[in-house]
């Protein structure tokens, strides 16, 4: 007899499970719960802290925030920034002043750690929600990030 | 002549099969030497090393903020925890207390964590052995968890949300109504994921009394975590050795005698029960404090070893660091929870079907950079 009573219970544990799926496709759903990537991609609007890649912002006047101290350059776990930099003169004084010449960053090697941004004493690098990156060309992901002919802004330091 | 002894006549021969690294069962790249003698299996040989990425050689390189990052990748579904066993381990270094709301913000999150990761291993398991409807499933409820992440630490998977000495920031404002959204809706659902899966004939045919693993074995091989507690093996250091907020939670220890597949699969679906009810006992009252206490930029642990235990989602890891007094780690060792758990797996296989192992495999629970760093 219990072979019988196997049948039963078998095939009923099977249709509690399939009461679950139906009950799915019975009751219509309010849209998908996937995101519907790439059409979606007008409206698609990131959190503000996701981390799509580091940029630094300018002003209309093309100007930044970054001094050149480095510490986002030591602060990077594999070297996804580098620096480079040089003494500018300082008109109105006279004095040497340290100024960067290349911001450049290797987006290819970044973790996306944050400890850059976290390291930064006057905020000039942030993260931008861009995620995007796919090229045919591995040197496109490197990237200087201050624009040709900028400046940091006056009065700004580390 | 009987059926056993016809059989006992036919000359068989024993032969080799790797099951990996490349296998869909296996979820990464874990090679195993099968021995195989028609389909019973009579040894399995991990074979590992396909995904080395010597995590701890790179610690030694690089400062103490600079490891954190790298715990991410090691057991990439409770990043979070792995993280905080970092941290843990140079704040104790630093002797430095965080404040109340930094040990409240991490254990919710280690717990949000926590149900992530059985999520995942709850639709893989039930995808290893047939059932695909699981993932889906699984991947609904895991996709709300991840935007929490998402919004308040920035990234999905590898979050990098600690730092020696607290947090990298402060908490979304939409932290705490998300977290309890989540939780309403996932109450009504870890009941639907027992209908669907738990009572299925098929299932429990499959898992139960396969791949048993004794208390006694479970201790003499250090296997811990939900695998362990199957066993009845009490192994929980959140309970044992509470660190963070888990002192002042009232949660229980899930226990089961069996041993078998099944029992280990009870034991992480009762856990689900047991993280929502962490959570419930702590969003409602996060206190005020500051999110990070002040730390050196340029951290030097005294001389001397340090060593911090938390429990993932896996099981017990450790973090050990030696520290001659640099701003780097002389030698840094993490006891992953795979790895040990990995070492029982001949033990508990021999003299099983394939299928059974895919099984057992899928009860183990395994993130396999974990096992190889």
């Amino acid at each position: 007899m219990s072979y019988f009573s196997d049948i039963y219970k078998g095939i009923k544990t099977l249709l509690t499970g399939m009461s679950v799926t139906g009950g799915y496709f019975i009751r219509a759903r309010k849209g998908a719960i996937t995101q519907q990537y790439p059409d979606n991609r007008e409206t698609l609007k990131m959190f503000d802290r996701f981390r799509g890649e580091v940029v630094m912002p300018h002003n209309a006047d093309n100007r930044h925030y970054c001094t050149g101290c480095q510490s986002c350059e030591i602060a990077c776990p594999n070297g996804s920034i580098e620096i480079i930099w040089d003494r500018a003169v300082d008109p109105e004084t006279g004095k040497k002043k340290k100024k960067i010449d290349k911001h450049i960053y290797h987006l290819s090697m970044c973790t996306m750690c944050g400890l850059c941004i976290e390291a930064c004493p006057t905020d000039a690098i942030v993260w931008a929600p861009n995620f995007e990156n796919s090229v045919y060309d591995r040197s496109k992901l490197t990237k200087i990030l201050n624009q040709p002919g900028s400046s940091v802004l006056d009065g700004i330091e580390d | 002549m009987t059926d056993q002894q016809a059989q006992n006549k036919i000359k068989t021969e024993e032969y080799f099969i790797n099951m990996g690294p490349q296998h869909p069962a296996a979820h990464g790249v874990l090679r195993l030497i099968l021995t195989i003698d028609g389909e019973i299996i009579k040894n399995v040989e991990p074979d590992l090393g396909y995904i080395h990425r010597s995590i701890e050689k790179m610690c030694e390189r690089d400062s103490y903020q600079q490891i954190v990052h790298l715990t991410d990748r090691m057991d990439y579904l409770s990043s979070h925890i792995n993280n905080e066993a970092v941290c843990l381990t140079v704040e104790k270094g630093l002797e430095i207390e965080v404040s109340d709301r930094v040990k409240v913000i991490r254990t919710i999150i280690d717990e949000l964590t926590r149900i992530a990761s059985h999520c995942l291993w709850w639709g893989v398991m039930g995808m290893d052995l047939g059932a695909l409807t699981t993932y889906f499933y699984a991947f609904r409820d895991r996709e709300m968890i991840n935007d929490i992440f998402e919004e308040t630490c920035g990234a999905r998977l590898t979050m990098n949300y600690n730092v020696p000495g607290g947090l990298m920031f402060d908490i979304h404002p939409n932290f705490v109504k998300r977290t309890k959204d989540f939780i309403t809706h996932f109450k009504t659902k870890i009941p639907e994921y027992d209908r669907l899966l738990t009572g299925n004939v098929i299932f429990q045919k499959r898992t139960k009394g396969v791949g048993i693993l004794t208390k006694e074995d479970a201790i003499s091989f250090g296997v811990s975590g939900p695998t362990a507690r199957g066993s009845g093996f009490s192994s929980d250091v959140r309970k044992h050795h509470p660190y963070s907020a888990y002192d002042r939670v009232n949660f229980k220890e899930i226990l089961f005698t069996e041993g078998d597949t099944f029992a280990r699969y009870q034991v992480r679906m009762m856990e689900l029960w047991e993280s929502v009810s962490i959570i419930e006992q702590l969003i409602d009252n996060i206190p005020e404090g500051e999110t990070k206490a002040a730390t050196k930029a340029v951290i030097k642990l005294p001389k001397g070893e340090f060593y911090q235990r938390v429990e993932t989602a896996r099981g017990e890891l450790g973090v050990y660091i030696n520290s001659t007094g640099n701003k780097n780690p002389y030698r840094v060792k993490f006891r992953s929870p795979g790895f040990s758990n990995l070492s029982v797996l001949n033990h508990i296989s021999k003299d099983v079907l394939i299928g059974d192992l895919v099984a057992t495999m899928a009860s183990f629970d395994f993130v396999i950079p974990d096992i190889d760093r």
